[in-house]
């Protein structure tokens, strides 16, 4: 872009700083301690109306000390990586583990866990683009979506792009280096009928530029996904299949990884506690982890502990088969980590797929949900209850779009009447999956 | 309230620049830098802050952590472009290379002239104090032990306690090309409880907390420790007895305080000026027009003392004020940003507000809350034959296009026959902000504040709000319930 960035000397930079503070927090007393810093670089640019909106070019740092000692612990973080502020960082975690109690759990994970080979998983594709030609990006999605009929107004297109590098180390001699990139383009349009106005929008987001779809593509599909919308009614409310569209089906996979969360659990705040081996999927649904996904999106060969990312099998028929745990986590829970410290990297579904019109057709009537809203999801007891957009389906068959509804049920029976999964895979993300059908929610409207 | 004497603009030079090697003298040059041709306003903004955060689980502290962030965001606009960057070192160098950079937006043209630094006189909201100092860590963490014991004394069903306690100590100063010198000493604590209650094998959450632009003694001479545990407790056990919320159409009250999130989600961030000068709004060009029922008067208010969402000056310098938006039910003003006012032809309220010097300003609320009414909050309950009364709420959004808001209840109960009786599972609910807010039909006469949580996102940025209404009835709202 427009700024410089030498990933390769931030790498070095970075690990040279990571290296000093282990050595000073050593040096101050610490037992053990871990540091991790990173560097972020990128512009993003909006446009509106066919004109440029805003050009902010950004340079993020970070950079985190935790220090042990004994089985007390502290923390310090800052917004760069100078050799003052990490001075400051060191002292100031020292001083705070003075203070706080002991944890028989804390500490670095196992040193035999640590990731041994770091191959290179491809997620670093640096674009050497001009602003000018980012602009243009922007403008001809923009356009493109403007260009279709009945598309009023704009709230703009928007282009990202944006690399950067990410290192952690810690006192059993690891130092784990990793440089990663990802560029978007995105745009929201709004149109309008007697009944009001609606927007919608579309996106595209890759680690590798050569990946994204058109700007063309993305304004299309966003004013298409726009005009849908309009003259939408309200279902009537009552018990119906819902057919999750892949867009927030993701959402789904996002509670259950949740609720198996090490964090959640140990703290008695999941729905799935004591849910090993329990079945909770249809026997033909299998849910699986990737971290070292070669161009993935999450890919990564450590986790936030050090410890090397292993592909997981999460759910296995239908049955939880492992938690996501972190070396703490596992620890308060008398297991072994699965290298989740940091969350789930890529998620992957093994199940039949079926064609989404099928799906549809094996709906019957229902609602299909392409917008979700608000945060009405309990972790601890999995009742689900949520705003909704999305169509009415009679036999089968998109009659009209439908509006200010909520779709409400829990997890546990939602995920044990999943009824099919389609092979419309949204793979923009680090969850890939197509639509869920869900065999029965209480859906209220009317 | 006490005028805004010279101190926190000494005292901001003081932190921000001189670590540096700069003084006043310095902001001169930087903000020639982003005032290139073509450019018809430029600011900078810079920001330190030290923020500070202790938890307790299973009865320990054992994991406390500190973070310090800062350095300086530099814009610069021509007509409706805007350029913007940042950096997280204060020096010359710095200055001028984000100056620079931001002032690319503009493709050449006249240069502004400039206009006299006039310093900003403002009132203080708060005390410009430094909140992590007002308790020892010891203090601390005896505060987060006391609310850990009493939690587990409230009830044996208490099976997890977590509490936290957390401050930011933030400075800022504004440097603006129409002449804006100001400065900000920015307190704000928190004090949560969450709990976890478990009788016979059903488990649920309850939690409390507050906080607000004090320093962190207050929270101890509050007793904050007690009253949150026993209200989380208490949170926690309503859920346990709590049965399927109803689903579908049906009158809801809304008790005082933090339900005021409805206002927030409902009409708040509608009538935000970025939102209504690009027409993505349902409330633009409606100013004058009904947009709820008579007697529902909402404002946003940055000048309440001590409040979490209040400013002493907003994030471009300009003092926080008291702004009506809706009064009697007729829309009367939007909440503006200097960018989006000038383009309006409007004035700006003291609504430019952004998470930090890595972000560009938008128009935000700071405090937004209903005015009170006359109806007995009694005779508000008793009016409704069957419906929903919700006193405590989750998280909301809303879409500012279509209008249409969710919010989440975390405790509600059923109203039947004039009586509240039942608990229900918290459920969301579902709406059109300008409808809704036509079917107010009784609005109580005792407003409050929220107690200090919470947190707005807009465009990823996150910044501290407050709410706050009196008990009000709407007619009819959707409650998404599974009971149909």
């Amino acid at each position: 872009m427009t700024q410089a960035f030498d990933a390769a000397a931030q790498q070095t930079l970075l690990e040279s700083r990571v290296a000093d503070a282990l050595d000073q927090a050593r040096q101050a007393g610490a037992d053990a301690c871990e540091v991790g810093a990173s560097v972020d670089q990128g512009v993003e640019i909006s446009v509106r109306l066919g004109d440029v909106e805003s050009v902010e070019l950004s340079r993020d740092q970070g950079f985190a000390v935790t220090v042990y000692l004994g089985q007390r612990k502290g923390s310090a973080s800052s917004s760069d990586a100078s050799e003052e502020s990490i001075r400051a960082a060191v002292e100031k975690a020292m001083a705070i583990a003075r203070h706080t109690g002991e944890d028989p759990a804390s500490g670095l994970a196992d040193a035999e866990l640590m990731a041994r080979e770091l191959p290179d998983l491809e997620v670093h594709h640096p674009w050497n683009l001009s602003t000018e030609e980012a602009i243009e990006l922007a403008l001809a999605c923009e356009s493109a979506g403007r260009d279709v009929e009945g598309i009023e107004n704009s709230e703009g297109a928007s282009f990202s792009s944006g690399e950067g590098v990410r290192v952690y180390g810690n006192s059993h001699g690891f130092l784990g280096s990793q440089r990663g990139s990802r560029h978007s383009l995105s745009c929201v349009l709004i149109a309008r009928d007697a009944r009001g106005m609606q927007r919608d929008y579309d996106y595209t987001s890759e680690r590798d530029p050569a990946r994204l779809a058109s700007p063309e593509t993305v304004g299309r599909r966003a004013a298409e996904r726009t005009l849908r919308r309009l003259g939408a009614g309200r279902p009537r409310t009552g018990r119906l299949p819902v057919l999750f569209a892949p867009e927030v089906a993701g959402g789904l996979i996002g509670h259950f990884l949740n609720a198996i969360a090490g964090g959640a659990l140990y703290r008695d705040a999941s729905f799935l506690c004591d849910s090993l081996g329990e079945p909770l999927f249809p026997e033909w649904f299998t849910l699986v982890e990737r971290p070292r996904e070669v161009g993935g999106m999450a890919s990564s060969a450590f986790d936030n502990d050090g410890v090397y990312t292993r592909d997981n099998v999460f759910v296995d028929r239908g049955k939880v088969a492992s938690y996501m745990l972190s070396a703490y986590s596992a620890r308060r829970l008398g297991m072994t980590t699965t290298g989740n410290a940091g969350g789930a990297r890529n998620i992957r579904l093994e199940a039949p797929l079926t064609a989404h019109d099928d799906l549809l057709a094996r709906m019957g009537t229902g609602v299909l949900v392409t917008e979700l809203m608000g945060q009405g999801v309990n972790g601890v007891t999995g009742d689900y209850s949520r705003g909704a957009a999305g169509f009415w389906v009679e036999n089968g068959r998109i009659q009209h779009p439908v509006e200010e509804f909520t779709i409400a049920g829990n997890l546990r029976d939602m995920f044990a009447s999943l009824q099919g999964l389609g092979d419309d895979i949204d793979t923009r993300g680090s969850v890939h999956t197509g639509s869920w059908l869900i065999g029965e929610m209480t859906v209220a409207g009317d | 309230m006490t005028q805004l004497s010279h101190s926190p603009l000494d005292e901001a030079i003081t932190i921000l620049l001189a670590p540096g090697g700069l003084d006043a003298q310095a902001l001169e040059p930087g903000l020639e830098h982003a005032l290139g041709p073509g450019v018809d306003y430029a600011d900078l903004y810079f920001q330190r802050s030290w923020q500070e955060s202790w938890v307790l689980e299973d009865g320990e502290v054992k994991d406390a952590s500190f973070n310090i962030d800062g350095g300086v965001g530099v814009r610069a606009l021509a007509g409706e472009k805007t350029g913007f960057a940042f950096s997280n070192q204060i020096t010359a160098e710095a200055l001028a290379e984000a100056g620079r950079t931001a002032a690319g937006i503009a493709r050449g043209g006249s240069r502004l002239e400039r206009v006299a630094v006039s310093s900003t006189s403002a009132s203080a909201r708060y005390a410009g104090v430094d909140p992590l100092t007002g308790l020892t860590p010891e203090e601390k963490i005896a505060l987060l032990k006391q609310a850990d014991r009493v939690a587990r004394a409230a009830d044996p069903s208490v099976a997890q306690v977590s509490a936290s306690l957390s401050g930011v100590h933030e400075v800022v100063l504004v440097r603006a090309s129409d002449g804006t010198l100001a400065a900000d000493i920015r307190p704000l604590v928190r004090f949560n409880v969450s709990v976890i209650a478990i009788r016979n094998g059903r488990r649920e959450r309850g939690s409390a907390g507050g906080g607000g632009r004090y320093a962190m003694s207050r929270l101890r001479d509050d007793n904050v420790a007690e009253r949150y545990a026993k209200e989380a407790v208490r949170q926690a056990l309503v859920n346990l007895d709590a049965v399927d919320a109803p689903a579908g159409q049906m009158p809801v009250v809304l008790g005082a305080g933090w339900p005021g999130i409805l206002l927030h989600e409902a009409v708040g961030h509608g009538l935000e000026g970025d939102f209504n000068r690009k027409g993505s709004s349902a409330f633009a060009g409606r100013i004058g027009e009904r947009v709820a029922a008579p007697g529902v008067t909402v404002v946003d208010d940055a000048t309440l003392a001590d409040r979490r969402g209040s400013l002493s000056i907003d994030d471009e310098g300009t003092p926080g004020a008291y702004t009506p938006l809706i009064e009697d039910g007729i829309l009367t003003g939007y909440m503006q940003d200097k960018l989006n006012a000038r383009l309006m032809g409007m004035a700006p309220t003291g609504n430019a507000r952004r998470e930090s010097y890595a972000h560009m300003p938008m128009p935000r609320m700071t405090n937004t809350y209903m005015l009170a009414g006359r109806d007995e909050p009694d005779e508000i309950i008793k009016s409704v034959k069957r419906g929903l009364y919700a006193v405590s709420f989750g998280g909301g959004q809303v879409d500012i296009t279509s209008g249409k808001f969710v919010f989440s209840a975390s405790e509600a109960y059923l109203i039947e026959d004039g009586r509240i009786t039942a608990p229900v599972k918290g459920a969301t609910l579902i709406g059109n902000g300008p409808e809704a807010m036509g079917r107010v039909s009784m609005v109580g006469h005792d407003m409050a504040l929220d107690t200090g949580i919470g947190v707005c996102g807009k465009e990823g940025q996150g910044v501290p709000v407050g709410v706050g209404q009196p008990t009000l009835k709407l007619d009819e709202l959707t409650v998404g319930g599974t009971q149909s």
